[in-house]
């Protein structure tokens, strides 16, 4: 049991990697025992990861603000380490990318049929890198795992991807290449600056103001294409639209998170002044993306296209959140987060239940699935009103929590973020309308069957996680708190106390009174 | 400085290679052609055994001798040792090429050897006199060996091409040699570095000269704007002689390019500094952005050796230990990549012969995967993308030129790497998703494809592991030279 508390972030790491490389040996004449044998390796290593991640869910202590499950041993020279961590902002993302491994490998049990073992074995590999990302403690460490992720996705887009899958792919990898290059002189700069790669004692350096701008410009736009932020969002729905499933999946549920949780990291604590300056910027382009991205979902004909539209506005809706500087505003953020990497990553989990069967994404193909489909249109309308925000779905908790946030930061920053709560009400309703209701009149859709067994097994747990959200948030947010707390205290007191004259004035009062009181 | 002997001992790595090769070459004489199997083994053998004198006898040690203008220390210790290991693969890798193109003559091994002892004296050089010995040696064995297919006109012309642009450069090299040696009154290193240390303002005639040695220097690493020679060189070449140009020539020439500027002119840092900050961008841009359009692997790989090299100029360009001793991290790891993408160059080959297109990667994955896999490792290095070896590269050479207040290069640097990763997608894209073309026929030596699996594996993650004690000898071998 100790050995596993010591080590368990990096065993977590490791039993994918394991995983990968028995599927790299796995042989057999029968290509489809072979096949069967590395689909069965694949979902194991990922159930066993997911059981460590409850492991490290139970034995995380939410009283606790700072990282926990460290380890930390002398890598390269002096200074760069291998440090890891978590502490309560990147707990919850470790356990969800644990998460959603398991249903990524179920949901591609049978729709990917060539080249399995290339196939599983880059998810492995991907699902280590990305526990790395939100554990590393060593900006090294992050920058190595942040970029290296873009090589399996790369090949899981290019290899299973649909039509235009070269052209999403090469724009994949070199658009967020390209932003990341930019952090990475900024974190040479750190290192020159500081002497230190670490980053706990980096959150402790004070940058000079003028610095901090650059660094904070250089991090934002390596996070910003990640994240994605309008106007660098283009990439996404290409590389959602050609990647496959499994790959959409990870996309919308984990990757997309980094970079928010890059700004929660990073920006925030180390560059805080800067933060607070650019704040305006965040706001502007997160309620453009917000207000523009839920239009063009509007019109979207391809339902994973007009996902990907939604995924924006969300990721919108937790810049804002992560830039108030509050504890609602941020907690918020990580739980749209969340939320949205379990409702998102299950969308596209149903888009590719009726892709498998018909072979389209386009919506006009399909309609009246509510007659013939009753347990798929039932997963799907939960789904919606998850992403649109219903109370008792999980959306609505982060939603409430960032508008309240925003609202005690500034109304009118709140009011744009509202409008997107009203727009995505009216794309997803929309979808939902022309993709589950209306008539059932194309004899080809009448033939589809309803959910195999695999598939309902695949969603059982995610909706689950949809109504435990809902209902029951504090699961999610206590172990969040104190991180929460201890960031905004420590980074953004300043703000604070620039406003509490009052306390002041108070002393100041109290002084010649007292002064007065002893001159009688 | 009497008529004494001066002290052998530092030399005695050259001195057994050029013995040896010497030797050999009466043994070819008498033996001909058929020897070529023979005399490729002992001439690795040859190697290995001068290596293993250098680390015994030699030692890191800094040690003068022929009244200094022969230095060798820890510095040069470390860059030997990456020629030899340059120099023996690519020996290695030769032998099923040249014999299936008829060209197994006996003179190959040799004229690898000799060039390597060019090389040598290239990194120990400590007077300009002993660099210019040094460098013709080399480029005079290495001229021969561009036209070493001269039945196929390509290979004369790469030959001929090269021995004229090669010779103009030395023209200039010693146009500046001769400038320096009459406005400073000496050519020896350290006397030079002594002197201009003196002087408040170094002498026009100085600084033109340096100029003039930095030309030539810029023409050997194949630095942009001399860079000219190179695509058409390693194209026409044959291919065991293109892998041999493209690892240790130029990993001699990065050495002898820092020692002279680092050894003989701390005092002018701030002149020859700026023209190598120009050759870095200049190299990085013109690698990233003319490769793009290459459909030759051969020409696509002299592109990307031009922008490897600036990548390389930019840890000498911060002009501090640091920045050397990340010079010489990124040439250890871009040896392995270079070589190892060459072994892979050299194992496309089908019944009609050696196939030299892009295009004829395609679908690689689906026809030998363990080759595809090698070789995307080896592109997405070459790329330095995190988690493979040629990010270490980056990292320290651009880290050198962000501690040395570069930060714009550093940018510049790093956003044409975002360029030329295209290109090296492009590769992969070719082997991954394109249908597949013929399979290559094997028979390429068991030598090629262990060298592309090793390669491949050093490169890999397995990195991680073996990039500390590399940054440790680097920064031993920097120690030595003098800041």
């Amino acid at each position: 049991m100790i050995f596993l508390q010591n080590y368990l972030l990096s065993l977590m790491m490791l039993v994918p990697m394991i995983g990968a490389f028995f599927i790299l040996i796995i042989r057999h004449q029968d290509k489809e025992i072979e096949k069967r044998n590395i689909r069965s390796v694949a979902l194991l290593a990922t159930l066993a990861t997911f059981a460590l991640s409850c492991l490290l869910w139970a034995g995380f202590d939410n009283a606790d603000a700072g990282f926990q499950f460290t380890e930390n041993y002398a890598w390269i020279g002096d200074t760069v380490r291998y440090n890891i961590g978590v502490d309560g902002i990147s707990m919850l993302f470790v356990v969800l990318t644990a998460f959603l491994m398991p249903i990524v490998v179920l949901g591609s049990w049978e729709s990917v049929e060539t080249r399995v073992k290339e196939y599983m074995i880059a998810f492995l590999l991907l699902e280590t890198l990305m526990i790395g990302v939100f554990c590393a403690l060593d900006i090294f460490l992050f920058y190595v795992f942040f970029e290296g992720g873009l090589i399996p996705m790369y090949l899981l887009i290019g290899v299973w991807g649909g039509v235009n899958r070269i052209y999403a792919s090469f724009k994949f990898f070199l658009y967020t290449l390209l932003g990341s290059v930019l952090m990475l002189v900024a974190i040479l700069y750190m290192y020159m600056e500081t002497g230190t790669t670490d980053i706990p004692l980096l959150m402790t350096h004070h940058f000079a103001p003028s610095v901090q701008t650059w660094l904070w410009l250089a991090f934002f736009a390596s996070f910003a294409v990640k994240m994605p932020m309008w106007p660098v969002h283009t990439w996404l729905p290409d590389a959602h639209v050609q990647a496959p499933t499994g790959g959409s999946v990870i996309l919308a549920g984990v990757l997309l998170k980094m970079g928010g949780y890059g700004f929660l990291r990073f920006s925030l604590p180390m560059f805080p002044d800067a933060s607070q300056d650019f704040a305006w910027l965040i706001f502007a382009l997160s309620i453009i993306a917000v207000v523009y991205t839920s239009l063009v979902a509007l019109v979207q004909e391809d339902i994973k296209k007009l996902i990907a539209y939604s995924s924006v506005a969300h990721m919108g809706f937790v810049t804002i959140g992560i830039f108030v500087f509050n504890a609602n505003g941020i907690e918020g953020a990580i739980f749209t987060m969340l939320s949205h990497g379990v409702v998102s990553g299950a969308l596209f989990l149903c888009v590719g239940v009726i892709y498998d069967r018909l072979h389209t994404r386009e919506i006009k193909r399909y309609g009246g699935l509510s007659v013939n489909m009753k347990i798929y249109a039932t997963i799907f309308v939960i789904l919606s009103m998850a992403s649109v925000g219903l109370p008792g779905t999980s959306g609505f908790v982060g939603e409430f929590l960032v508008l309240n946030g925003s609202f005690a930061y500034n109304s009118w920053v709140s009011f744009g973020a509202a409008t997107g709560v009203i727009l995505g009400a009216a794309y997803m309703l929309y979808l939902v309308r022309r993709l589950v209701f209306g008539e059932l009149d194309k004899d080809d859709v009448k033939a589809m069957p309803d959910l195999s067994l695999r598939e309902k097994i695949i969603f059982a747990p995610l909706i689950a996680a949809v109504f435990w959200m809902g209902i029951y948030p504090n699961s999610f947010l206590d172990p969040v708190h104190a991180s929460v707390e201890k960031l905004i205290s420590t980074h953004f007191a300043v703000v604070k106390h620039a406003a509490p004259a009052p306390a002041e004035m108070q002393g100041e009062h109290a002084a010649p009174a007292h002064a007065e009181h002893e001159a009688h | 400085m009497t008529g004494d002997l001066p002290t052998l001992v530092p030399v005695l790595p050259e001195i057994i290679l050029a013995v040896g090769a010497m030797v050999l070459l009466m043994l070819g004489v008498f033996q001909g052609d058929k020897s070529y199997n023979q005399i490729t083994s002992l001439s690795v053998i040859l190697l290995i055994a001068a290596g293993v004198v250098m680390f015994t006898q030699v030692g890191g040690e800094r040690q003068l001798t022929f009244g200094g203008m022969f230095v060798t220390d820890a510095f040069a210790v470390f860059a030997k040792t990456l020629v030899f290991v340059g120099s023996g693969i690519a020996l290695l890798m030769s032998g099923r090429f040249m014999q299936d193109h008829k060209i197994g003559r006996f003179e190959f091994p040799i004229l690898v050897l000799l060039a390597t002892v060019g090389m040598m004296l290239m990194i120990s050089a400590n007077n300009l006199m002993s660099v210019y010995v040094g460098l013709e040696l080399q480029s005079l064995s290495l001229y021969v060996l561009a036209a070493m297919n001269r039945d196929r006109s390509r290979s004369t012309e790469a030959g001929l091409k090269y021995f004229v642009l090669g010779a103009l450069s030395s023209g200039m090299l010693l146009y500046g040699i001769s400038l320096i040696y009459g406005f400073a009154g000496t050519t020896d290193f350290d006397m030079l570095a002594t002197t201009l240390k003196g002087l408040h303002e170094p002498a026009l005639g100085i600084t033109v000269g340096m100029v003039f040695l930095l030309a030539g220097l810029c023409f050997k690493v194949s630095a942009v704007p001399f860079h000219m020679w190179t695509p058409d060189v390693y194209e026409g070449a044959p291919t065991p002689v293109t892998a041999f140009f493209a690892a240790a020539p130029k990993i001699a020439a990065l050495a002898l390019f820092v020692r002279a500027m680092v050894g003989a002119f701390p005092a002018m840092t701030g002149e020859w500094q700026q023209v190598v900050v120009f050759v870095s961008i200049a190299s990085m841009l013109v690698g990233a952005f003319i490769a793009l359009v290459q459909t030759n692997i051969k020409r696509l790989m002299a592109y990307s050796s031009i922008g490897h090299v600036g990548f390389a100029l930019v840890g000498l360009a911060a002009g501090t230990q640091q920045g050397v001793e990340a010079l010489l991290v990124y040439i250890a790891i871009y040896l392995t990549m270079t070589l190892g993408a060459f072994a892979a160059i050299l194992s496309m080959r089908r019944s009609e012969g050696m196939v030299e297109d892009i295009s004829d990667l395609a679908g690689l994955s689906q026809t030998n995967l363990p080759m595809a896999i090698g070789i995307a490792t080896l592109m997405f290095s070459l790329a330095g993308i995190p988690l493979l070896a040629g990010f270490f590269g980056k990292w320290y050479v651009f880290k050198a030129a962000v501690d040395a207040g570069l930060v714009p290069l550093a940018v510049i640097g790093l956003v044409t790497s975002v360029v030329s990763c295209y290109y090296y997608l492009r590769i992969i894209k070719i082997m991954f998703f394109d249908e597949p073309a013929p399979a290559f026929e094997g028979g390429q030596g068991k030598a090629v494809s262990l060298v592309v699996g090793v390669a491949a594996v050093l490169n890999s993650p397995v990195s991680f592991l073996l990039i500390s004690p590399l940054v440790a000898a680097a920064a031993w071998a920097a120690g030595s030279l003098l800041f």
